[in-house]
């Protein structure tokens, strides 16, 4: 596109049938209209090498991963078949003449399942309590407001960080070894994780809080702990429930796993069907789950939109 | 001076008493609920540790086997597998970059669909929505055990399976993101005489893409830790070798793994927050 040669523009007459007024507009000098295009040239310029830059970056990165993960595009469109027949096999064999009778055989175990789904939403509730526990403990410690000794700031603050980072199976992994198989391990695990995730929210909610209260507390001579109770805890409950449920919902999905490495509930079955080919079990375990976090994600939803109602009416 | 304010509040206390009478009143409805609320979450938690086989002497035997298995764990070292360790990192990292590129792409156009002002039929922004959640409600390790039916062991059924799992994610965010753009842009676009496309062209994308980049960064680093757990169940990546090592009761290889596997999850949210801060600035970072 020649950005040199600008046409002469005349105004027209009418614009959506409405007659304009001509000579209404104001014209740039030719002199200034060439230094604005020189300058917004330089600067489009300059934009497109740095995007041009990233973009060669990126596609080196993609070229080096590619041979780092293993990828072979031409196995990969000449068995690009097997997903849509997998997802095929997953089908239940659904007839309308005989629904009923054909989903309580697709659902033939489902005292079993139920019983282990409720194991984990146990595993996820006690996991989140324990962690809710944990963190609410931790969290006055690691808050710049709150807290003046540094150096118990920076040792809570790596303590969570740690047990945020280290991901939950790998913690599950390691207490199966040492507390034995069953959803004890599945619990401490979830447990520790939560410590380190609601820590750091629990720390920002606090460290967002009004001082005002805490200041007139310490003014009348309160100790710590009833400073806490009275100036800070009415302020930030809320807030500590709302993430608390949160985490609660991620935390389900996170349990429905843990019986892979052998820390119970439902992910166990799941591991044994999907390795056994029993394909319908695999969709009916898989539309259980869904379904349970599904309900789950809506009633934390409703709660905690009735706990943000309630902290801004205050 | 406390004793002084004290004794005098103390000394006046029946006047104090009537001018407040909300602060000096026992609140018996909202106690009530609390010791309540208390109740229940208690009796579900010994319920759930009584069906749930607690004991404390399960917990006692288990915490001093897992105090002998960390005094085990020191000091971490790789004994003669470093290379084929730092290999499997390689793996791990590009397994996160593939997988997260990929759900972006594909989700780039469906965040489109599911986005409120781009397409206004009601009833497939819901189908759209609910088809996302379903996906994002799988956890990613299961993704990678269907994956592994699939395409087999191996990396690729990692990438494969975050891909799917971050499909679910970055859909539902590119759509919130495209519904909350600015309007005044698309009417510039469509005063001048641009048509539906042009708007998106010109006047949306723009508004979105350093939010989405934004978003595919920080899903990068949170990738890389879900890329080294899929190797637990055989999708590649150094959760093989973390399982592996666990199995032999190889502490020390473990705890070196563990350390590597931090290392590398601090480096890609450092490079993942550098950029994130260059295309969208301090003030608008959320996370």
């Amino acid at each position: 596109m020649q950005l040199d040669a600008v046409p002469p523009w005349s105004p027209p007459s009418t614009l959506y049938g409405f007659p304009v007024m001509t000579g209404a507009v104001v014209r740039l000098p030719p002199e200034q209209v060439r230094q604005a295009q020189a300058a917004y040239r330089s600067a489009v310029a300059a934009k497109r090498l740095r995007t041009g830059l990233g973009v060669v970056l990126l596609i080196v990165a993609l070229w080096l991963a590619g041979i780092a993960g293993e990828v072979d595009l031409a196995k990969f469109f000449a068995n690009i078949h097997r997903l849509p027949d997998y997802v095929l096999n997953l089908a239940p064999p659904l007839t309308w003449a005989n629904l009923g009778g054909d989903i309580a055989s697709w659902f033939w175990n489902i005292e079993t399942w139920l019983r282990l789904l409720v194991d984990t939403l146990l595993i996820a509730y006690l996991g989140t309590l324990l962690g809710a526990i944990g963190a609410f403990v931790l969290c006055f410690c690691s808050t710049a407001n709150l807290e003046k000794r540094r150096w118990v700031r920076v040792a809570s603050r790596r303590f969570l960080e740690f047990c945020r980072t280290v991901p939950e199976i790998v913690f599950a992994l390691l207490f199966v070894v040492a507390f034995g198989l069953g959803p004890m391990p599945g619990v401490l695990a979830i447990a520790i994780h939560t410590v380190g995730a609601l820590g750091k929210l629990f720390a920002e909610v606090v460290e967002n809080i009004d001082m005002k209260p805490v200041e007139g507390a310490t003014a009348t001579g309160a100790n710590r702990v009833t400073t806490i109770r009275f100036s800070v805890l009415p302020q930030v409950l809320s807030g500590f429930t709302s993430y608390t449920l949160l985490r609660f919902e991620i935390n389900v999905r996170g349990a429905a796993v843990m019986g892979f490495v052998g820390a119970g509930g439902i992910g166990q079955d799941l591991m044994e069907a999907i390795r056994k080919f029993y394909y319908t079990d695999v969709s009916a375990i898989l539309v259980l789950i869904i379904a349970t976090v599904m309900i789950i994600d809506l009633a934390t939803e409703r709660v905690r939109h009735a706990l943000i109602g309630m902290e801004q009416a205050r | 001076m406390t004793s002084t304010l004290r004794q005098a509040a103390l000394a006046d206390l029946d006047n104090l008493r009537g001018r407040h009478p909300a602060v000096f009143a026992t609140p018996h409805g909202q106690r009530a609920l609390i010791i309540g609320g208390v109740a229940v979450l208690l009796a579900l938690a010994c319920y759930g540790f009584w069906r749930l086989e607690f004991s404390f002497a399960r917990v006692g035997t288990g915490l001093s086997q897992l105090a002998h298995i960390v005094g085990m764990m020191m000091p971490p070292s790789p004994g003669n597998r470093l290379p084929v360790f730092l290999w499997a990192l390689a793996e791990t990292v590009a397994i996160a970059l593939l997988g997260t590129l990929t759900a972006a792409v594909l989700a780039f156009p469906v965040g489109f669909l599911a986005a409120k002002n781009i397409v206004p039929n009601v009833f497939a922004h819901f189908v759209v929505r609910r088809f996302l959640d379903t996906i994002r409600g799988v956890d990613v390790l299961i993704w990678a055990l269907i994956f592994i039916n699939v395409v087999g062991l191996g990396p690729f059924a990692g990438i494969l399976a975050i891909a799917v799992s971050d499909f679910g994610a970055f859909g539902k965010l590119f759509s919130e993101a495209i519904e909350t753009a600015d309007r005044k842009p698309a009417e510039g676009v469509v005063s001048t005489g641009g048509a539906h496309l042009h708007v998106v062209r010109f006047a949306l994308v723009p508004q979105v893409l350093p939010l989405m980049a934004s978003q595919v960064l920080y899903f990068f680093e949170s990738n890389t830790r879900s890329a080294t757990i899929i190797g637990i169940v055989g999708a590649g990546g150094i959760g093989l070798h973390l399982a592996e090592q666990i199995r032999v009761l190889e502490w020390d290889k473990v705890s070196f793994l563990i350390l590597m596997i931090l290392v590398t999850v601090a480096v890609i949210d450092w490079i993942s927050t550098r950029l994130r801060l260059a295309i969208i600035g301090r003030s608008s970072m959320v996370v």
